[in-house]
């Protein structure tokens, strides 16, 4: 009996052959050209500078009562230089599964996509939804079957099934967790800290997002490679929703707010005295 | 760089500029090209039209961006003749950032600019890095002297995130000749303190009308 295995089959092998592409169509990939050196990880590490990095994040999301709840920041540098204040972090996967970006931006964006496409072939060739624990598993055996080439992804895939609520993370090295509550980034560990202390199991969806909120926005103010905007998102039994969208500056006023020092405060009352 | 026996790749230097407006694309690139201390030629041109509203800037290794333009060109016109339409900017900007993600092990030492008009007539630029991760902004810089000129756009043009909610417009500001006037100052800038870019200026603007070309001088030294 011939097991059906295309559902782990994947299209990007590499081979020797190639034609760079250019004949590609859209059912025959073109398989990845490698570079003919002798030293092939030094050249991936040689090249890395090439590529915009999204290690600098900070990415939570975290299961609750009421389903689950996305958050990220919006900074992607290459090296010391920012080079974008305003990148997408959580991609829609499709319209009840969400899955967050740390990492190469590109390695990222590409495999996402990718994953997209595979999600929804499975609905059409299934003819029902796929789960978020098989989703994360499509995911997870492309990246082991890259595992040592150099690929930089730390994901976390959240979404909403039949099981009810689902998160998973899943990274480059090949692991894929099971849990309730992660931070993926350099500015995780702040994340963690205010998200530890204030989570509970049942709270309300509002409450829910102003914790992830505040906890990237720790992460922002602590972590250099953190910043932009917060985006907060939530997941329930009818698919994901945006649930806010801040710039971190003006979130630092809000909960901050500017106090004007003794001799400002006599200043401005001397005029009406 | 060179003292590797495989390392295949050399910058040229240079600096590509996109701004995007209401109903028009502004894009820009230097054409000096240079290896090391050397200066090979004051006359390259670094743009290449894709289709009637779709331009692309790269700087970085003139060897691999050669190629490239070269493969989008051949797959543009694949689409010309598969679906009887030229390519939009959008899908071109997807199609770039696949071709770059498909070399992601033996990268295209390209940093792009895609600047043109979207199936609306808005003007669109997209940003990218060297293995195709890409973002759609207002305006972009890449190359040697992105980080001279990066920081004066902000300046200048920096709008509210797409990503804040609920969501504030966007749209930059200026007409077409602002933003021509800008970027002529903004790479006479840079020229000053970038030793790859300098000789002479080209510049593309796209709007409903065409497309046009414009040269300007800038120091040779």
């Amino acid at each position: 009996m011939r097991l059906d295995v295309s559902a782990i089959e994947n299209n990007f092998a590499v081979h020797a052959d190639d034609d760079g592409g250019i004949f590609g169509g859209a059912a025959d990939l073109p398989a990845m050209q490698l570079p003919t050196c002798a030293d092939f990880d030094g050249f991936q590490k040689a090249t890395k500078e090439l590529m915009k990095n999204k290690k600098g994040t900070t990415t939570l999301a975290f299961i609750f009562d009421k389903g689950v709840i996305v958050a990220a920041d919006s900074r992607a540098s290459m090296g010391g230089y920012i080079s974008s204040q305003t990148v997408r972090k959580i991609i829609e996967i499709n319209p009840y599964m969400l899955g967050t970006m740390a990492g190469g931006a590109a390695d990222c964006q590409f495999w996402h996509r990718n994953l997209g496409i595979k999600c929804r072939l499975h609905e059409l060739a299934n003819k029902r939804r796929i789960s978020v624990a098989g989703a994360s598993k499509l995911l997870a055996n492309i990246l082991y079957s890259y595992r040592g080439m150099g690929l930089s992804i730390g994901t976390m895939i959240a979404g909403w099934d039949e099981k009810g609520p689902g998160l998973y993370y899943v990274d480059s090295e090949g692991a894929r967790l099971v849990g309730t509550r992660f931070s993926v980034g350099s500015g995780s560990l702040y994340a963690y800290g205010i998200l530890d202390e204030g989570y509970r199991f049942e709270m309300s969806v509002e409450e829910a997002g102003e914790l992830a909120r505040r906890a990237i926005y720790h992460a922002t103010f602590r972590d250099g490679a953190s910043g932009g905007c917060v985006s907060v998102y939530h997941v329930g039994p009818n698919g994901w929703k945006k649930l806010s969208g801040d710039d971190v500056g003006e979130l630092h006023y809000q909960y901050y707010p500017a106090q004007a020092t003794p001799v400002e405060q006599e200043m401005a009352d001397a005029p009406a005295a | 760089m060179s003292r590797r026996g495989d390392w295949v790749y050399e910058n040229n230097g240079g600096t590509c500029v996109a701004v995007a407006g209401a109903d028009y694309c502004v894009v820009a690139a230097d054409t000096r090209l240079s290896v090391g201390y050397s200066i090979l030629t004051r006359d390259h041109s670094k743009i290449c039209e894709l289709a009637d509203k779709c331009v692309l800037a790269s700087s970085g290794f003139q060897g691999d961006i050669k190629a490239l333009h070269k493969n989008l060109a051949a797959r543009e016109l694949l689409y010309q003749h598969q679906h009887n339409k030229r390519m939009s900017c959008p899908a071109m900007a997807q199609l770039l950032s696949n071709t770059l993600y498909y070399k992601r092990f033996f990268p295209y030492y390209a940093f792009n600019v895609l600047g043109g008009l979207d199936s609306e007539g808005k003007g669109c630029v997209f940003t990218y890095d060297a293995v195709g991760s890409y973002e759609r902004t207002g305006y972009s810089a890449q190359g040697t002297g992105s980080s001279l000129i990066m920081p004066v756009l902000d300046n200048q043009l920096k709008s509210p995130s797409p990503l804040l909610l609920p969501a504030r417009d966007a749209v930059t500001p200026l007409s077409e000749l602002e933003a021509v006037d800008l970027v002529k100052d903004v790479f006479a800038s840079a020229t000053e303190r970038d030793i790859y870019t300098g000789d002479k200026l080209e510049i593309v603007v796209i709007n409903k009308a065409g497309t046009k070309r414009e040269y300007i001088d800038l120091r040779k030294d």
